[in-house]
């Protein structure tokens, strides 16, 4: 460890000799810089997808998973005593922590955004909806519909099983995708750096034979090239992240209205995760840098 | 200390020489002429294991050139002082820079006072801080050799090192290669220059190894 800790020192101190005897090439200095701050740019906001819909799942499978709605359709007059007998069920049930009748305010909450704010619910024969918030262990589904149907046939048990798994998981192959994207945009990032790499070598030719003439080892020569492209791809994925990090936290804020497009950003210990980012950038930088130069030190032989 | 043992070396399916068997030993002095395209420059190649043979076997300091891999050819060459006809500065470097450079690659410390010696023995005091660019031929020829020596190596290999000079400037840099001789470093130089010999025949004992038909042979009488 602690040699490979003195590599890396002495990677980012550089031989200022060696420096001077590489020539930098504006042209693929430029276009490390570029695509190294472009491709973190991106990665910034891969992440923030990644980890907000890693949130969003998450968030969707518990508080789903612990409540479930119970409708009760039944004539006006007998609704106050369904709605009772259906507590009174729910009361008696094991594994359900707390049921609770919605009232009109909250229904017409439900219903504002199809029929605006003043709807008069008291006035309409729609059905009293009762939120069951289960246990840790849950209840038994079947069995309460049984007794439901036995002692008010009007109520309709809905557990959000059938929509909350398409969303959880569609929360979840986001993620994923997030993740990939991250994968990609190294990737690009590496080859993108190969071939500014190549580009560096092949103008550098002349350079190379006459290094190796006099006695330079091909580890030499590519450390030259090694350590200036990486400490470019540092450098424009540094200010790459750094740009997109601000964008992020320039999104608007999540709020009640908000919906999962408000969410995207980085909470908590996440906002850490960016730091990785440039690190991430001058490791692929290196690794490409190497393999290029060796390969072509290689071949010009 | 560089041996070519039967040595034969082709080129797009021609062969340039054949049979070929030369020893250079500690010390010694050897001139390497022939008409242009006889091979003296490959054969110089074979020297510091820039090429391998096609068959045969050169040994550099006792070891297999073919058995060397990239970093002992590397080592080898730190061994080897090589003096090119167009020299092979990098220009932007100054000069100075450009004859350290061996030094450089290989790790080592310049020291200012040996670097001002040499630049002295060689007479580019003055353009120690020029770029290669604005030297003129003979200069550019000395700070090549300047860079040859500066590893202290046991050969020294030039090719056609006055091939760009004047009559004056060959005799300068000849006296400067047969000083490094008498300091007992083994010298071997590519040359068509016949005059040259004849001037070095005078100031030191050197072989003459004519490089035709394929063939190398040991000249002297015609010259």
């Amino acid at each position: 460890m602690k040699a490979f800790f003195t590599r890396v020192f002495e990677l980012l101190a550089g031989d200022a000799q060696a420096d001077r005897a590489v020539p930098p090439t504006g042209y693929t200095a430029r276009l490390t810089l570029l695509t190294s701050g472009a491709m973190a740019f991106l990665a910034v906001f891969a992440l923030a997808l990644s980890l907000a819909t890693g949130r969003l799942a998450d968030r969707w499978a518990s508080e789903l998973a612990q409540t479930s709605t119970l409708r009760i359709s039944a004539p006006q007059g007998q609704m106050d005593a369904q709605t009772l007998a259906v507590l009174e069920v729910l009361r008696t049930t094991p594994g359900v922590a707390d049921a609770r009748a919605l009232d009109e305010d909250e229904q017409r909450a439900l219903l504002a955004p199809w029929f605006g704010p003043d709807l008069p619910v008291e006035t309409l024969p729609i059905p009293q909806l009762i939120e069951v918030i289960a246990d840790g262990d849950g209840y038994d589904t079947a069995g309460l519909r049984a007794r439901l149907a036995a002692e008010v046939p009007g109520a309709v048990l809905d557990d959000h099983t059938r929509w909350r798994e398409p969303l959880v998981e569609a929360a979840s192959r986001l993620r994923l995708l997030g993740f990939v994207s991250i994968v990609l945009i190294a990737g690009a990032t590496g080859a993108m750096i190969t071939l500014a790499a190549n580009a560096a070598l092949a103008a550098n030719a002349q350079l190379i034979r006459v290094m190796r003439l006099v006695g330079a080892r091909d580890i030499y020569i590519a450390r030259a090239f090694v350590r200036r492209f990486t400490l470019r791809a540092l450098l424009g994925a540094a200010i790459g992240t750094l740009i997109g990090t601000l964008a992020v936290l320039l999104l608007p804020s999540a709020d009640a209205a908000g919906g999962f497009l408000t969410g995207l950003g980085f909470q908590g210990w996440h906002w850490l995760w960016p730091l990785t980012i440039p690190i991430l950038a001058a490791l692929v930088a290196f690794v490409a840098t190497r393999q290029a130069a060796l390969r072509t030190l290689q071949e010009q032989s | 200390m560089i041996e070519l043992d039967n040595v034969a070396y082709s080129y797009g399916g021609a062969e340039l020489f054949s049979a070929l068997n030369l020893q250079l030993v500690p010390g010694s002095f050897h001139f390497l002429t022939g008409p242009s395209g006889a091979g003296k420059t490959t054969l110089l190649k074979l020297c510091y294991g820039e090429l391998i043979a096609t068959c045969g076997q050169v040994r550099l300091f006792g070891q297999d050139a073919r058995n060397l891999d990239r970093d002992g050819v590397a080592e080898t060459r730190r061994r080897v002082g090589v003096m090119h006809q167009d020299c092979q500065f990098l220009d932007h470097l100054s000069v100075a820079e450009n004859i350290a450079l061996p030094l450089t690659v290989s790790g080592q410390t310049t020291h200012a006072s040996d670097l001002t010696d040499l630049l002295g023995w060689v007479g580019l005091t003055r353009q120690v801080e020029q770029l290669p660019p604005q030297l003129s031929g003979g200069e550019r020829q000395r700070a090549a050799l300047a860079r040859a020596v500066i590893m202290s190596p046991e050969v020294i290999l030039a090719d056609e090192p006055t091939g760009n000079v004047d009559w004056e400037m060959s005799q300068r840099l000849l006296t400067l290669l047969v000083e490094l001789n008498k300091m007992g470093k083994t010298v071997l130089i590519a040359t068509h220059d016949i005059s040259l010999i004849r001037a070095a025949k005078a100031q030191v004992s050197a072989r003459v190894l004519r490089l035709q038909d394929r063939r190398l042979q040991l000249a002297g009488a015609d010259l």
